[in-house]
């Protein structure tokens, strides 16, 4: 598997997200961490950005950062949702792994 | 911690480096050669100095692979080894001429 | 990396996107980066958004009571670490350019970025 992109900064925030976007390579995965998750919630301003990255990119989100914020049932289609487990397999299988402070 | 020549005083760290890069001085630097049981020649002097410059220019002391090379460079290759720097700093040319120097420990001595 | 990492050479690279002062992460950064070298490991640095910003010319420190560290990066030539690159996007979108830089770096856009990134085998965020 290739890179692995976290982000764990809310999209309206900081620039994270925007940064790892620009700088992932398609086939790359994307995965949503802490504050980071609000940016695959139905109506944030980040959705336009996270269907545009899905086209070529694997995004996943941490569920129980989403539902510790509420955010469960908003979650843009197509979006992966991983539990702790399911982030320690996406680190483990990635060649390696940025993190987007 | 500290020590004090002819009225002046200067602060040191736990392991004897001066604190305060300003308040090198000659006298300062023939005290920590003392310490370090290190007897400064002319040769002595030139690494000191040569310290003190690379610090002034680069705020770090070099470590002792760069240290070594940057001599090499400046003054020539029968300075720029370890032998030669060894043989005046016995305990570490970095570590032992950087505390006479009055510089900080270098970052990743070993 | 649990593996043994004697004889092997791996390609790291330090990530910076924070500008100086602000916070700890520029001058910790550089620190690593300094004591890596003694590991003859191939170090690439990477400067992106605020992170461009540590190697802009002129920081003078003293009325901030702060250590200036931006001469320090001229000194990574003699650390054999000479690869660095600053991306395209966040130096222009800061009104930079390469004169305004302390030290020489690769212009990279944000694809050729993503290209450096991937070949990685460790990556480090500052």
């Amino acid at each position: 598997m290739q890179m692995l992109h976290i982000v764990n900064k809310s999209p309206l925030d900081r620039n994270a997200l925007d940064s790892a976007m620009r700088m992932a390579k398609p086939g790359s995965t994307i995965l949503l961490i802490e504050d980071g998750v609000y940016a695959v919630t139905k109506g944030n301003k980040a959705e336009g950005q996270i269907k545009e990255a899905m086209k070529n990119c694997s995004v996943c989100a941490l569920w129980p950062d989403l539902e510790a914020r509420g955010m469960q049932d908003t979650v843009i289609d197509g979006v992966k949702q991983v539990d702790y487990n399911g982030f320690v397999d996406l680190v483990a299988e990635s060649k390696s792994v940025m993190s987007w402070l | 911690m500290g020590f004090e020549i002819n009225g002046k005083t200067y602060e040191t760290d736990e392991e004897g480096y001066l604190v305060n890069l300003a308040e090198w001085d000659e006298e300062a630097a023939k005290y920590l050669a003392i310490e370090e049981k290190v007897e400064m020649t002319d040769q002595h002097w030139e690494v000191i100095n040569f310290l003190r410059e690379y610090y002034n220019d680069y705020q770090i002391a070099p470590a002792v692979r760069v240290l070594t090379k940057a001599i090499g460079k400046k003054l020539g290759p029968e300075k720029g080894n370890s032998k030669y720097l060894y043989e005046l700093f016995p305990y570490g040319p970095a570590k032992q001429a950087c505390k006479i120097a009055g510089l900080p420990k270098p970052t990743g001595c070993i | 990396m649990e593996e043994d990492m004697s004889g092997t050479v791996k390609k790291f690279a330090f990530i910076n996107r924070k500008a100086p002062y602000g916070t700890i992460y520029a001058l910790e950064s550089l620190e690593v980066v300094l004591i890596s070298a003694a590991f003859d490991q191939d170090v690439s640095l990477v400067f992106a958004d605020d992170g461009v910003y540590q190697l802009k010319k002129g920081q003078a420190t003293k009325a901030v009571g702060m250590k200036n560290f931006s001469p320090t990066y001229r000194a990574l030539e003699g650390y054999d670490i000479e690869k660095l690159y600053v991306e395209k996007e966040s130096m222009e979108a800061r009104g930079l350019t390469t004169d305004d830089l302390i030290v020489d770096v690769e212009v990279l856009d944000a694809a050729e970025m993503a290209a450096l990134l991937e070949e990685q085998d460790v990556v480090l965020s500052f």
